[in-house]
C-alpha cells in the first residue's frame, strides 16, 4: 500500500492529534480540547464559508475530540452538509460521524435520509455502500421507517454489484434487529434463501447471517434454506484447501461461512429428507474426522479455524440429539480437548461437554472423563477455567458419583476464589440435596458447607436445611448430635449458630439423655456463642430458649434469669428486648399445657421447590436450568422432601424466614409477616384479638386514577383518604375511623417519608373519627410508595399496621394541551430505547370508552383528541413536577376490544418515569 | 457480535464500534469494567471470559488489546479469527501497523472495519476483496480530492 494513502493529508488534524499525545497531564489536554472547540466554533459560525476541505478536517477533529471521551454538542450540521458533497472523502467522513455521533434531532435525521436516499438511488457502488453502512451503524427506528422497505429490493436486484448486496443484507439485519415490524420480507423471500446458492462467496457470508435470524423469527418461511445450507456446507467441506482461493483461510476452507451455515442449521430440528439428512451426516462426520488428521500448518489460526467449525458441529449434534454414534465421538474428541495444552481449547471442551452431559445418549460417556475434570479443577490456573470444570462437574453428577463430587467440590471450596464461591456453594447444596441417598450424609454435607464456606451461605441454604430436617423425622436426631458437635467448635461461623439454635430448640431432646449433651450443656453451649452474633441471630437464640423452657423444665430458672438481665429486658434494640420482655412473662404465667401448645414442634414444612434452585436459577440464567431439567426429567428421585420440585410453583414466597417460623404455613390467625414483631401476637393468641393484615395492594392500586375514597378497611378500623395535588406539591387528609366500641389506646401513626404532619390523638374513642393532614412534596422521581405504621390498643392488645400511601409519581402531573404534530414531533424527540415503556396486556376491568376516558383523566394528564390517527386509541400528555425537574410524559393506549387487551407505550424524557408509569397503569385498565 | 473495542495497555481506548444501542453513559461504563477486567489478567490465561451475559474474546496484539462481546450462542474460536483478520488488514493496509497507525488515522481503521463487519457480522472475510474496496476510496479521494500529500511518520513503535 503507498504511504501516500495512509493519511489522506489532513495535516491539521495530525497536529493535533500529537499536541494532544504530548500533553503532560489531564488538565493540559482539556485545555487544549477546549481551545480547539473554540476554535472549530469560531470556524463554524464564521461569516466565510469554510470550504469542504475544512469542514472535513474540523469535523474530523470533533469526532477525534468525542472518541477521546469528551462530550460534543455541534457540527452536526456541518458533518450533514459532508454527506451531500460529491467528494468521496469528505461524504466518507460526514457519515463516519453520523455513524458515531447518532442524534434524534428530528430536524437532521431527515436531512441525513434525504442524503441517504440520494445515495442510495445514485447507482454508484462506492456510495451505496457508504449509505448501507451508514444504515447499518446507526440503525435507528427513522431510518428502518425510511429504508426497511427498499433494501430488500437492492439486496436481491440482479444488477446490484455483489458488494452492495453484501451491505444490503447485513443492513437489513441490523433494521430487523431493532424494528421486525418494519422489516417484511413477504414476496423477496424466496430470492433471499436463494442468495445461500449465489456465486460470490462473500454474498453467500453476508446473506447467512440475515437468513439465520430470519428463520429464528420464522423457521416455516425460511426453511427451504436447510437443504440449500447443507449443499452448500457439503461443497465446503469436500474441497481441497486451495479450490476456495482467498476464502480460504490458514488452509481451512471458508471457515466463517461454514461456522454460519452450522449455526443457520440449529434453528432446526433434523433435515426430514433421508438423502439432505445423510449428505448432512456425512459433512458431520468429515469435521470430526478432519479433526483427527495431522495439522496443515502450526499457525494457530489453522487450528483456531478448524476447531471454530468442529465445536460450531458439535452445537449441531448437541442440538440434534438424536445420533448417538455422533454424539458419542464428540464427547471423546472434547475429551482430547480436555487435556490439550491450549488453555482455550480446555475451556471451550469444558463449556461444550456440559451440554453434552446433558443428554441421555452422552452423559455415560461425560462421566468417563471425571478425573480429568476434578484434575482441571484442582489444577487450572486461570479462574475462568476452573469455573467451567465446577459447572461440568455439576452437569455430570448423578446418584454414582454424587459422593464424589460434592466431596471434591468442597474441598475446593476451602481454596476456591471468592468470586466464585457462592455459586459453588448453591451448586453444592443443591447436589448434596438432590442425591442423598442418607440424610446424615446429606446434613453432615450442609455443616460441612457453613463450615468451610460459612460467609457464602446464603439464608436460602441454612434455611433449606432445616425445612428438611424439620420434614424428616429419621434425621432430626442425628441433625441434633451432629450441630452439638460442630458448635464445640471454639470459633464457628454465625450460620452454624442459627442453625445450631434452631436445630437444638426444636430436637435437643433427642439428644438430652446424653449426659454430655445435656439440657444445660446445650443451653450454656449455645448461650456461649450469644454475645458474639449480630440481632438477627440473637433474636433466633432467644426463640430457642423459651423452646428449651418448654423440651427441658430444669432449664427455666436458669433461662429466665438470662431474659430477665438487663442487658436482655432492656437491650436497646427493640425486637430483642420485646423477646426477652414476652418469653419472659410467658414462661412465668402460662401453664405447662399452654406452653406445651404455644411452643410445639414446628408443623412440616409445605412441599416445594427448593428455593436454593430458584437461587442458581436467578443467578445462572438458562444454562444451569436446563441441567436441572434433565436430571428431573430422569427421575433420580431420592429427593429429601418427597417430590418438592413436582410441587406446585411458589412464586409468592413472601421471605423465607416467614416460612421458618412457621407463619405461613400454621399460622393460627392471620398474622402480619410485615412486622417481625408481630409473631409474638400468635404467642399470646389465648387473649382473644387479632391483628390486622397489611395492606392489600389491590386497594391502593384503585388510588392511582382517583384522589379520594377508602384506603383500608377491617373489623376494627376504617381508613379514608382525600388528597389534592398542585405542582409538586400534595396534600393528604387521612381519616381514621374507630369502628368498634371500644376505645382505641396510644394510637399512633408514623409516616415513612419525610413529609410535615401532625401526631394524632393517641386515644380514639369507640365510633368516633379522627383527622391527621400531611403535607407532601415531591422531591424527585420515585417508584415505592411511602409506608405508613399504625399502631394502637385494642383491648390490650397491640394492633399493628403497615399501608401504603397511595402516593404515586402521576399525582404531580400537570395537564399538557398539544396539537396532533406538536404531539408526534415530541413522541419522535424522545425516541431512545430507555426512554420508551410498553407493555401489552390483557384487560382486567371494562373496556367502555367512558370508563377509559375518566381513568386517563384521574391520571393528571390531558387526553388529546384527534392526535391519534385510529380514533380508537387515546394519548395523553402531561409534565411531571417535581423539585428538581419537570419531566415531559406523552402517553398512548391502544385497546383491541376483540382480543381483549391493550398495548400502553409512554415516552418520557426520563427513563425511571417511563417504567414506573408503566408498572403503574398496565395495572389500571 | 455487540461490540468491538481497542485499547492500549494503560487502558486507553483507541477504537470502539457498538453495534447494539447503548447510551454514551452505559457504553463509557462497561468501557471502563472491561478494560480493567481485561487488563487484570494474566498472560497464558484463556481468551474468553463470561461478562454479564456476554462472552468476551480478547487478544494481545503487541501494545493493543483487540476486545469482543459476543452473545451466548457465538463461537469463541471464530471471533478470535475475525479479530486477527482485522489485525491483518491492519497491517497490511499500513504495512506493519502499530497503535500510532490507528491513532493517527482513526478513520481509516473505522472504515476497515466497516469493510469486514457490519450490523456486527462478518460481511467480507476474503482479505483482498477488503483491501480492494479501501484501495477504490483511497483512488477515489485521490481523484476527487486533489491528492493530499501524506505526513510522514517518524514514530518508532
Amino acid at each position: 500500500m503507498p504511504a501516500v494513502s495512509k493519511g489522506d493529508g489532513m495535516r491539521g488534524l495530525a497536529v493535533f492529534i500529537s499536541d494532544i499525545r504530548n500533553c503532560k497531564s489531564k488538565e493540559a489536554e482539556i485545555k487544549r480540547i477546549n481551545k480547539e472547540l473554540a476554535n472549530i466554533r469560531s470556524k463554524f459560525k464564521g461569516d466565510k464559508a469554510l470550504d469542504g476541505y475544512s469542514k472535513k478536517k474540523y469535523v474530523c477533529k470533533l469526532l477525534f475530540i468525542f472518541l477521546l471521551g469528551h462530550d460534543i454538542d455541534f457540527g452536526h450540521m456541518e458533518a450533514v452538509n459532508l454527506l451531500s458533497s460529491n467528494k468521496y472523502t469528505e461524504k466518507q467522513i460526514g457519515y463516519l460521524f453520523i455513524s458515531v455521533l447518532v442524534n434524534s434531532n428530528s430536524e437532521l435525521i431527515r436531512l441525513i435520509n434525504n442524503a441517504i436516499k440520494n445515495d442510495l438511488s445514485s447507482r454508484n457502488p462506492t456510495f451505496m455502500c457508504l449509505a448501507l453502512h451508514c444504515i447499518a451503524n446507526v440503525g435507528s427506528r427513522e431510518m428502518a421507517e425510511a429504508f426497511a422497505s427498499e433494501i430488500p429490493r437492492i439486496l436481491v436486484a440482479g444488477d446490484t454489484m455483489d458488494s452492495v448486496k453484501q451491505s444490503a443484507a447485513l443492513c437489513l439485519l441490523r433494521l430487523y434487529k431493532t424494528s421486525p415490524d418494519l422489516v417484511l420480507m413477504g414476496e423477496w423471500t424466496s430470492r433471499v434463501v436463494h442468495l445461500l446458492n449465489d456465486q460470490h462467496m462473500g454474498v453467500v457470508t453476508a446473506a447467512i447471517s440475515l437468513i439465520t435470524c430470519l428463520s429464528q423469527k420464522n423457521p416455516d418461511e425460511f426453511k427451504t434454506c436447510v437443504s440449500l445450507a447443507v449443499s452448500r456446507l457439503s461443497r465446503i467441506v469436500s474441497s481441497a484447501s486451495t479450490d476456495l482461493q482467498d476464502y480460504t483461510y490458514y488452509f481451512v476452507p471458508a471457515p466463517w461461512l461454514s461456522c454460519k451455515l452450522l449455526r443457520l442449521l440449529q434453528c432446526y430440528p433434523p433435515p426430514e429428507d433421508g438423502a439432505v439428512k445423510g449428505r448432512l451426516v456425512e459433512c458431520l462426520e468429515t469435521i470430526l474426522n478432519k479433526a483427527q488428521e495431522p495439522p496443515k500448518s502450526k499457525k494457530v489460526q489453522h487450528s483456531n479455524a478448524k476447531n471454530a467449525i468442529l465445536f460450531e458441529a458439535i452445537s449441531l449434534i448437541i442440538h440434534y440429539d438424536s445420533e448417538p454414534n455422533l454424539l458419542v465421538r464428540a464427547c471423546n474428541q472434547l475429551g482430547q480437548f480436555l487435556q490439550h495444552r491450549e488453555t482455550n481449547l480446555r475451556y471451550l471442551a469444558l463449556e461444550s461437554m456440559c451440554t453434552l452431559a446433558s443428554s441421555e445418549f452422552s452423559h455415560e460417556a461425560v462421566k468417563t472423563h471425571i478425573e480429568t475434570v476434578i484434575n482441571a479443577l484442582k489444577t487450572e490456573r486461570d479462574v475462568s477455567v476452573r469455573q467451567r470444570a465446577a459447572d461440568l462437574l455439576y452437569a455430570m453428577c448423578d446418584r454414582s458419583n454424587a459422593k464424589q463430587i460434592v466431596a471434591e467440590m468442597l474441598s475446593y471450596l476451602e481454596t476456591a476464589d471468592y468470586s466464585i464461591r457462592e455459586e459453588m456453594v448453591l451448586k453444592v447444596a443443591i447436589l448434596a440435596e438432590k442425591y442423598a441417598v442418607d440424610y446424615s450424609w446429606y446434613v453432615d454435607t450442609i455443616l460441612n458447607l457453613i463450615r468451610i464456606a460459612g460467609d457464602y451461605v446464603s439464608e436460602e441454604v441454612w434455611y433449606r436445611v432445616i425445612q428438611i430436617v424439620i420434614n424428616r423425622d429419621d434425621v432430626q436426631g442425628y441433625a441434633a448430635k451432629t450441630v452439638f458437635e460442630a458448635l464445640q467448635a471454639p470459633a464457628c461461623h454465625e450460620n452454624m449458630v442459627k442453625v445450631g439454635g434452631y436445630i437444638l430448640g426444636e430436637f435437643g431432646n433427642l439428644i438430652a439423655g446424653d449426659p454430655r449433651s445435656s439440657p444445660l450443656v446445650q443451653f450454656n453451649l449455645l448461650h456461649s456463642k450469644f454475645h458474639l452474633c449480630s440481632v438477627p441471630t440473637r433474636a433466633l437464640l432467644l426463640s430457642a430458649y423459651i423452646k428449651f423452657i418448654n423440651l427441658f423444665p430444669e432449664t427455666k430458672a436458669t433461662i429466665q434469669e438470662v431474659l430477665r438481665c438487663d442487658s436482655q429486658i432492656r437491650n436497646s434494640d427493640v425486637e430483642l428486648q420485646q423477646r426477652a420482655v414476652e418469653y419472659l412473662k410467658l414462661s412465668s404465667i402460662a401453664s405447662t399445657d399452654v406452653l406445651a401448645t404455644v411452643l410445639e414442634e414446628m408443623p412440616p414444612f409445605p412441599e416445594r421447590e427448593s428455593s436454593i434452585l430458584a437461587k442458581l436459577k436467578k443467578k445462572k440464567g438458562p444454562g444451569a436450568v436446563s441441567v436441572t431439567e434433565l436430571e428431573d426429567s430422569k427421575r433420580e428421585g431420592g429427593e429429601l422432601n418427597g417430590g418438592g420440585d413436582r410441587g406446585p410453583d411458589t412464586a409468592s414466597t413472601p421471605s423465607p424466614s416467614a416460612d421458618l417460623l412457621g407463619i405461613r404455613s400454621a399460622a393460627p390467625v392471620g398474622a402480619a409477616p410485615a412486622s417481625a414483631g408481630s409473631l409474638l401476637v400468635d404467642v399470646f393468641s389465648e387473649a382473644g384479638t387479632t391483628t390486622t393484615l397489611p395492606s392489600s395492594s389491590l386497594f391502593w392500586l384503585l388510588f392511582v386514577c382517583k384522589n379520594n375514597g377508602v384506603l383500608f378497611e377491617n373489623q376494627l378500623l376504617q381508613i379514608g383518604i382525600k388528597s389534592e395535588y398542585r405542582q409538586n406539591l400534595g396534600r393528604m387528609y387521612l381519616f381514621y375511623g374507630n369502628k368498634t366500641s371500644v376505645q382505641f389506646a396510644s394510637f399512633t401513626t408514623t409516616p415513612q417519608l419525610n413529609v410535615q404532619t401532625k401526631p394524632v390523638e393517641p386515644l380514639v374513642e369507640g365510633g368516633a373519627q379522627i383527622q391527621q393532614v400531611l403535607n407532601i412534596e415531591c422531591l424527585t422521581d420515585f417508584s415505592d410508595a411511602p409506608l405508613l405504621n399504625i399502631k394502637f390498643r385494642y383491648g390490650g392488645a397491640l394492633q399493628n399496621l403497615t399501608l401504603k400511601l397511595p402516593v404515586t409519581i402521576n399525582k404531580f402531573f400537570q395537564p399538557t394541551e398539544m396539537t396532533s404534530s406538536d404531539f408526534f414531533q415530541r413522541w419522535k424527540q424522545l425516541s431512545q430505547p430507555q426512554q420508551e415503556a410498553q407493555k401489552i396486556f390483557k384487560a382486567n376491568h371494562s373496556m367502555d370508552t367512558e370508563v377509559l376516558k375518566a381513568k386517563l383523566l384521574g391520571l393528571g394528564t390531558a387526553l388529546l383528541d384527534n392526535v391519534d390517527p385510529n380514533p380508537e386509541n387515546y394519548v395523553c400528555a402531561g409534565v411531571i413536577q417535581t423539585k428538581g425537574q419537570q419531566v415531559g410524559c406523552l402517553l398512548r393506549l391502544e385497546p383491541n376490544a376483540q382480543a381483549q387487551m391493550y398495548r400502553l407505550t409512554l415516552r418520557c424524557s426520563k427513563d425511571s418515569v417511563s417504567r414506573r408509569l408503566c408498572e403503574l397503569l398496565a395495572e389500571q385498565f | 457480535m455487540q461490540f468491538m473495542l481497542l485499547f492500549s495497555r494503560q487502558g486507553k481506548l483507541r477504537l470502539q464500534k457498538w453495534y447494539v444501542p447503548l447510551s454514551d453513559k452505559e457504553k463509557k461504563k462497561i468501557t471502563r469494567e472491561l478494560v480493567q477486567t481485561v487488563l487484570a489478567r494474566k498472560p497464558k490465561m484463556c481468551s474468553f471470559l463470561e461478562w454479564r451475559d456476554l462472552k468476551i474474546v480478547y487478544k494481545r496484539y503487541a501494545s493493543l488489546y483487540f476486545c469482543c462481546a459476543i452473545e451466548d450462542q457465538d463461537n469463541e474460536l471464530i471471533t478470535l479469527e475475525i479479530i486477527h483478520r482485522y489485525v491483518e488488514l491492519l497491517d497490511k493496509y499500513f504495512g506493519s501497523v502499530c497503535e500510532l497507525d490507528i491513532i493517527f488515522n482513526f478513520e481509516k481503521a473505522y472504515f476497515i472495519l466497516d469493510e469486514f463487519l457490519l450490523g456486527g457480522e462478518a460481511q467480507e472475510t476474503s482479505k483482498k476483496n477488503v483491501l480492494k474496496a479501501i484501495e477504490q476510496a483511497d483512488l477515489l479521494q485521490e481523484v476527487s480530492g486533489g491528492g493530499q500529500i501524506g505526513l510522514p511518520f517518524h514514530f518508532i513503535c
